[in-house]
């Protein structure tokens, strides 16, 4: 109703206490294509799908290696993504250079979101488009947060960001209680099959899905496309085995996701 | 009224002595590891060389404390480096970037004397040597620090070809093998530890080459 009068300018709230220009930035996060993080105790995975504009065209960089400890994916605009991956990767060296230590990860991730707030509150800024999963190893042990363009920021078990993430987010939240004590190559298996809900029937290929890894003893990095066609063609046999499950989940997904648009009136998605 | 003088100097000298020789497909770096303060030994076991990118070691005799500076600078720029064009610097280039900083501090400079050694991008080896303001030369061996003055002549006589005069021109007598060239650091630096008070205690010698880098480490006079 009163959305179209109040959303011209990141500084002029609606009535109901709203900053439709920060929603909007939101909206673009869930327009890029999905990419999901999960974490053990020792471990972090990203994963992310990789779409081309074209046949002809490269895949758009998604996740990207912001230090020896730390890697971020994201979704949405990806110019955002990578000028904020600068920011972090300058931020980490930094502080390295002056402490001769890894930064801590929560540390990196509120300076993000402080970075993202103040764009929430200058007339000649906009807010940045682009959701982070930040996925990050240090002392206090292996970390997976999700920044948002609002400047808030959450530390998960599991999430996927983007669109069709739905169907991840339900694959995660029926298996995220044996994550914290998963090995590595089950929690990269969790996260291909991740991938491959939001993937809604096409076939999950490394061509199209890129995966990477921080560990304790393990660098971030991202592993290449055989290492990764390698593992889904050892895990792709399970799939027949799979209950019939996900796919009424996917249903159900598909048909929760139509609906959201339309609940404009609800909770705003930055106070979640 | 005469001039004012300084009570203070922020530099000091920790001495030591550093030799890079390039070869055709390998670079012997070596520095010892004494460190000193006027007629002091701080420690016998300090190291001077560091590892600037995968195939780029840097060897520095001088003021320590402005080394460690700059070797953290050049670490920090390395890694913006890679995440810039993913892939690791060359000898050249990192050669090129420490020219580039130590100018930077024309007015106040590093008290750092370089030496890089490394493979250049087609894998023969490299050396490249500064003055404290970044001039710098791709040369086929160098010499730095305290015991420099000995141990350059001694290079020259070995590794120059005999005479101007003589044609064709060689760069050096007979192209020195990898172990040859180890030799030649062992004894040079020997040599410079008998009548350089700098120069002593142990002598880290390191080599790299196509299929990496490798450290060995050598006594010497303790006094």
């Amino acid at each position: 109703m009163f959305r179209n009068q109040y959303d011209t300018d990141v500084t002029t709230w609606s009535p109901a206490g709203r900053l439709f220009q920060v929603e909007y930035a939101m909206e673009a996060v869930k327009q890029g294509s999905a990419a999901i993080g999960l974490r053990s105790k020792t471990h972090v995975i990203l994963a992310c799908v990789n779409k081309a504009s074209s046949e002809l065209s490269s895949h758009q960089k998604k996740i990207f290696k912001v230090d020896d400890h730390i890697g971020v994916a994201i979704a949405g605009l990806t110019a955002d993504g990578r000028v904020l991956s600068r920011y972090m990767r300058n931020e980490c060296i930094n502080y390295n250079f002056t402490y001769e230590s890894p930064l801590p990860v929560g540390r990196l991730v509120v300076q993000l979101a402080d970075k993202a707030q103040v764009c929430t509150q200058r007339s000649w800024k906009r807010p940045y488009g682009v959701g982070l999963l930040v996925a990050g190893l240090d002392e206090s042990g292996a970390h997976l947060y999700y920044n948002c363009p609002s400047g808030n920021y959450f530390e998960y078990q599991a999430f996927a960001i983007g669109s069709r993430s739905q169907a991840a987010k339900t694959y995660l939240e029926r298996r995220f209680e044996n994550f914290m004590g998963s090995s590595r190559e089950d929690l990269i298996k969790d996260a291909l099959i991740s991938v491959r809900e939001t993937l809604q029937g096409e076939k999950l290929k490394s061509s199209i899905c890129t995966v990477a890894v921080v560990g304790v003893g393990e660098a971030f990095h991202i592993l290449d496309q055989e290492t990764v066609q390698q593992l889904i063609d050892s895990f792709e046999l399970v799939r027949e085995d799979e209950p019939p499950a996900p796919e009424a989940g996917d249903a159900v997904a598909d048909q929760s996701e139509a609906s959201a648009p339309v609940a404009e009136e609800g909770a705003a998605p930055m106070d979640i | 009224m005469t001039k004012q003088q300084a009570n203070w100097s922020p530099y000091d000298n920790n001495g030591g002595s550093c030799v890079a020789i390039a070869g055709a497909d390998y670079c012997v770096i070596a520095a010892d590891t004494r460190m000193s303060t006027g007629y002091n030994i701080l420690t016998r076991e300090y190291s001077k060389i560091t590892k600037l990118a995968d195939k780029c070691m840097m060897a520095s005799s001088g003021f320590q404390a402005d080394v460690k500076a700059l070797q953290k600078l050049l670490a920090a720029r390395h890694l913006i480096y890679q995440h810039q064009h993913n892939k690791q610097m060359s000898c050249p280039a990192m050669a090129q970037l420490l020219s580039n900083t130590l100018y930077y501090k024309r007015f106040f400079p590093y008290y750092s004397f370089n030496v890089l050694g490394g493979l250049d991008s087609e894998g023969k080896g490299c050396v490249y040597t500064y003055d404290a303001v970044g001039s710098y030369e791709r040369v086929g061996y160098s010499s730095q620090g305290s015991g420099s003055t000995l141990i350059m002549p001694f290079l020259d006589n070995q590794l120059k070809s005999p005479s101007p005069l003589l044609l064709p021109a060689q760069d050096a007598v007979t192209p020195l093998s990898e172990s040859e060239a180890v030799d030649l650091v062992k004894t040079v630096f020997a040599s410079a530890t008998e009548r350089d008070i700098y120069t002593g205690d142990k002598l880290e010698i390191v080599v790299v080459n196509a299929e990496g880098i490798r450290s060995e480490y050598m006594d010497l006079r303790k006094d």
